[in-house]
């Protein structure tokens, strides 16, 4: 790998990454500085040139960043945690399923190693797989600065492409999931993209009683959630009736690996097979 | 004397492990880009980011005074050096001038402008960004049916209508076979352009003593005396100064068979600074501008009489050859043509090519280079009179093989086929997969709904390069073998294995040959310096074609080492056998070591004989080798979605005897991953204005170990009649029996609904498009 030059370090607290990070001449972050956070997204664009940070701050010897805890009824992540780590979780396994299947989806076995669920929501790749699954678990992001934290919602902190709701100088610390009381089933049907291993179109299906939640990836801009599919079940539709409506307005990616419309019949698809398994694994 | 004989277990035929692997999976083996070489400097190279342009002016000042580069050249400093080869001739060829770098034009995405020297190889990849060239880009052709179309933009301005060549080829009386047949099926089908993505990607290190004039030159090459000679010729050094040197080579496939623009370049800079330089590509390069391989257009028609007997076949073959000639990059698809009829009796043969220059990386050798696109080409072919005859695609195929009592048989296009049982390996690939059933198997799932497919694919292969005549750089290969005074034993090959396991192979044929234990050998091999001049590994003729002139060398050694035991053993009644000399009437026996110890020593010589034991031979094959086989492939399509799923993959490959069944599987393993990544996955794909936009890893999809099918390999044995160790090879097999099989199976998948063609790659957007059409 030959990027261009840069500047790197690994602070060993919090407060001293927050001072890196907000590290430009007056002070005050000016976004020439990036957080290492894995680097799954962010080395391969620098090995091309495409990203040319001239700082980056690596978090992995931060302490405090990655756990995997229950609290009161809520599931809590630290952004530092590995792919892996949350797929391999017993916790999460057993209490919020849909995040490891979600997390067993991403990339390959070196990438889930490596790779942090901080790194994929802050990278906001159209096409990542945590996404629809934290939009359907209704998860929130922690973010932190100098100035101190402040919690939203998933659903509002993906903005656009590659684009978030992070200000210069913040950094994503923890993803919350508030865990189920009832039986909900829940289910993530991904098309690979065979080159990269992200999702042509991923469809996360998380359905309790009276309740539908629908979160969509790589069909569009950025991660959604399909409130039209989950009106209709909620309404009682079956599951290809909501499914078909998935892509209704969509304004969808075209590649080489699949056209616009292609990738909206694909949708419908994978969000009627994500829907079926979620009912089935209602309790 | 010792009295003792020792018995050595035979080792050819046996699964030896792969004596190469420790240091590989251990990490200690040394790859070009591991090599460091005090004073060593780095060789980053600019390259054309337009597929078309006029280089108005290149400003290389503030580059130059970047600090930490050492140099900066440009097409006019490296005028002197020669053109980068073309090694193959056709009659009327256009060969471009191909110099090593672009001089007022590029040509290609990736064609090289610029070189930078400096310290670090950091600093000469930032110093590229400092370089400014001025382009007036121009219109591009990067599809090689358009570049044919009247008033397509020129891609070398000379020869306005892009056609390098044409040539034609014909056996038979194809006219009347076409007028005289009962039936005629036409098909138009695609081979995509494919990028060979060797593991390591290309790299060299350049060593220049002026006081010797000589130059050495460490490459990740498959053919290190011919690009030795090459190499040589461009600098105008002197042959026996240059010594070429491939350490560790991290696969090839066809596109180490070449010599590169940048081989020359980076000993030319090496040359001028005085210090060796490393030039490593990136993987971002390799796609750019390492050669491509396939990319044909084919035009097929099949001639047949109603009962499925075929009477002739006809192609025209478009191939996309690049911007360039590369080494080899016309007579690819030569090779194409020569294999057309495949394995069957077609007596009816017309074939044109026409070569055609696109604004892209030129195509070259890649794994199978020519025969896997003919192979596909017959094979669908088959498929589409059986589907026209309505006749069992094996019942077709079974009714039109050369019979065994045919050879050796003369093609119509000028082959002579060593020897084969072509319906042996089918039969037992049908066995194996119990056709029958399975054929009942997906009448029931027609029933419900299941798109199931059968796909069989025979293919015929064009093997060890070769006779020297049809190659263009000679068709031999070399081996020394030596016995120390200890008595162990060195084998020199000029094949340079990358990966296929001839320092395994090579060794099991040598103990068993001198009847000593297998640690007793090593092979040595890619160092111009230290083996004797040989061709290289390439067309499945290592073994073959190497390791029969392996084989003669130890044949003399024998006879040279029993005559020493004679005097020794003071009889002549002796038998060489298990390591040891045998007086067959006294039982007293005389070791190897003993023998070689006496050979140096030379205080009694056999008469008419030499001291030492050391022997040498350039073995020259009489004809190529065929090996043939038969593939078959089980898939089921998601009718919702037009994913392709191989459920079953059966090959059947006969290559003759076998040295080392696990080596086999692994070829045949890997073959099959390459045709099932060109079936359904991999594409290089250019767009109107030649950007190639499966650039990256993250676009061009190579098959993923995740990705692969249980593959159930089996064999029959032919031996193949034009070497003594009766092999035919085995390199290329699974790719070309692959992708035949895989699109048979799912175009037969999708005939209920009325499919009878598919193109390569058969992604779930394609499939599910063409199931659509044939719904509407």
């Amino acid at each position: 790998m030959i990027p261009q030059n840069f500047e790197y370090s690994s602070p060993r607290s919090l407060e001293a990454a927050l001072d890196q990070l907000a590290g430009g001449p007056d002070g005050s972050a000016d976004g020439s500085t990036k957080i290492l956070a894995g680097g799954m997204s962010l080395i391969p664009l620098m090995k091309l040139r495409l990203a040319a940070p001239e700082r980056l701050v690596d978090l992995r010897r931060v302490p405090g960043l990655n756990y995997i805890r229950e609290e009161s009824g809520v599931l809590h992540i630290g952004a530092m945690t590995t792919h892996y780590e949350v797929e391999s979780s017993a916790l999460v396994r057993a209490k919020c399923p849909l995040l490891a299947e979600a997390a067993a989806n991403i990339g390959d076995v070196q990438v889930r190693n490596v790779g942090t669920i901080g790194g994929s929501v802050a990278h906001a790749d159209p096409a990542a797989d945590y996404p629809a699954s934290l939009l359907a678990l209704e998860a929130s992001v922690t973010l932190v600065s100098k100035a101190g934290e402040r919690t939203m919602s998933v659903e509002d902190f993906l903005v656009d492409t590659m684009t978030t709701a992070l200000e210069p100088g913040e950094i994503v610390r923890e993803v919350t999931v508030p865990l189920e009381k009832s039986g909900a089933g829940t289910a993530y049907a991904k098309m690979v993209q065979p080159a990269s291993g992200f999702a042509i179109v991923g469809v996360a299906a998380r359905i309790g009683e009276g309740f539908a939640r629908i979160g969509v990836t790589g069909l569009a801009s950025k991660a959604y959630r399909a409130r039209n599919v989950e009106a209709l079940l909620e309404g009682g539709a079956d599951a290809a009736t909501a499914a078909a409506v998935i892509a209704e307005g969509v304004d969808a990616n075209s590649d080489l690996h699949a056209s616009a419309d292609y990738r909206r019949h694909v949708a419908t698809v994978y969000a009627a097979r994500a829907i079926r398994q979620a009912i089935s694994r209602k309790y | 004397m010792s009295t003792t004989i020792s018995v050595t277990e035979k080792l050819v035929g046996k699964s030896v492990r792969r004596r190469e692997d420790p240091r590989l999976i251990t990490g200690t083996a040394t790859y070009v880009d591991d090599l460091k070489l005090p004073g060593m400097h780095h060789a980053c190279i600019l390259r054309s980011p337009h597929a078309a342009a006029k280089i108005r002016s290149i400003d290389i000042s503030a580059a130059q005074s970047h600090p930490g580069v050492v140099a900066v050249f440009t097409g006019p400093d490296v005028a002197g050096v020669g053109p980068v080869p073309c090694g193959a001739s056709l009659p009327g060829l256009r060969v471009p001038h191909h110099a090593i770098l672009a001089t007022g034009r590029v040509y290609y995405v990736g064609h090289a402008v610029a070189v930078v020297v400096a310290t670090d190889r950091y600093v000469a990849a930032d110093a590229l960004d400092l370089i400014e060239v001025d382009y007036e880009p121009t219109a591009a052709v990067a599809d090689p049916e358009k570049a044919l179309e009247p008033g397509a933009p020129a891609v070398h301005p000379e020869w306005p209508d892009n056609v390098s060549f044409t040539y034609h080829q014909e056996g038979g009386e194809p006219e009347k076979a076409f007028a005289e047949a009962e039936v005629v099926v036409k098909q138009r089908i695609t081979s995509q352009r494919l990028v060979p993505m060797p593991m390591e990607t290309r790299g060299c290190v350049a060593e220049y003593h002026a006081a010797e004039k000589s130059l050495t030159l460490w490459s990740s090459t498959q053919i290190p005396h011919l690009l030795r000679t090459l190499v040589g010729q461009m600098l105008g050094l002197i042959e026996n100064r240059v010594r070429v040197i491939t350490p560790e080579v991290g696969g090839g496939f066809g596109c180490k068979l070449n010599v590169y623009a940048e081989e020359a370049l980076t000993s030319f800079v090496a040359m001028k600074i005085g210090k060796p330089v490393k030039w490593i590509e990136s993987r971002r390069e390799n796609f750019l501008c390492t050669i491509h391989g396939r990319g044909h257009v084919d035009y097929y028609e099949i001639a047949a009489k109603r009962d499925g007997t075929v009477l002739g076949l006809r192609l025209k073959l478009i191939q996309d050859l690049g911007a360039y000639q590369q080494l080899l990059t016309p007579a690819i698809p030569t090779l194409s043509v020569l294999m057309m009829p495949g394995l069957y009796k077609f007596r009816n043969i017309s074939a044109d090519i026409v070569g055609v220059f696109t604004n892209c990386v030129p195509t070259d050798a890649y794994r199978g280079a020519g025969r896997p696109e003919a192979t596909h080409g017959v094979e669908r072919m088959m498929d589409l009179l059986a589907v026209e005859l309505k006749m069992d695609p094996a019942e077709i195929r079974l009714k039109n093989f050369i019979g065994n009592d045919e050879f050796p048989y003369a093609t119509a296009t000028g082959l002579s086929y060593d020897s084969g049982d072509y319906a042996a390996p089918l039969k037992k690939a049908l066995d194996l997969v119990n056709y029958r059933e399975l054929r009942e198997d997906q009448r029931k799932a027609r029933e419900q709904g299941r798109l199931m497919g059968i796909g069989i694919s025979t293919y015929g292969e064009l093997c060890a390069f070769g006779p020297s005549p049809a190659t263009p750089a000679g068709g031999w290969e070399s081996a020394t073998v030596k016995i120390d005074p200890s008595g162990k034993v060195t084998v020199l090959t000029g094949a340079s294995p990358h990966g296929q396991g001839e320092e395994t192979t090579f060794a099991q044929i040598a103990a068993d040959e001198l009847g000593v234990p297998i640690d007793d050998v090593i092979v040595l091999h890619g160092d111009t310096a230290i083996v004797q001049y040989g061709i290289g590994t390439f067309g499945s003729r290592g073994t073959a074609v190497g390791g029969a002139a392996l084989y003669f060398a130890l044949k003399d050694l024998r006879a040279k080492i029993k005559k020493f035991g004679e005097m020794m053993l003071e009889s002549d009644d002796v038998t060489f056998s298990g390591g040891v000399c045998t007086c067959n009437k006294t039982g007293n026996t005389v070791s190897l070591a003993q023998i070689a110890g006496m050979s140096y020593r030379a205080m009694r010589l056999p008469v008419n004989e030499e001291p030492g034991m050391q022997a040498t031979r350039f073995w020259e094959p009489p004809n190529f080798a065929f090996p043939f086989g038969a593939h078959i492939a089980v898939t089921e399509i998601d009718r919702e979605t037009g994913h392709v799923a191989v459920s079953r993959y059966v090959a059947v490959d006969d290559c003759g005897n076998i040295i080392n069944p696990l080596l086999v599987a692994g070829q045949v393993h890997g073959g099959v991953a390459q045709g099932l990544g060109q079936s359904l996955w991999e594409q290089a794909v250019y767009d109107d204005t030649g950007q190639l936009i499966t650039g990256e890893l993250m676009d061009y999809a190579v098959p993923k170990a995740t990705m692969m099918p249980w593959i159930e390999t089996a064999h029959t044995t032919t031996p193949s009649p034009v070497n003594p160790l009766g092999v035919k090879g085995v390199g290329e097999a699974g790719t070309i029996g692959c992708s035949p099989a895989v699109v048979n199976s799912v175009v037969d998948a999708l005939s209920p609904p009325g499919v009878r063609h598919i193109d390569m790659p058969m992604t779930p957007e394609k499939v599910w498009k063409v199931l659509e059409g044939a719904r509407a």
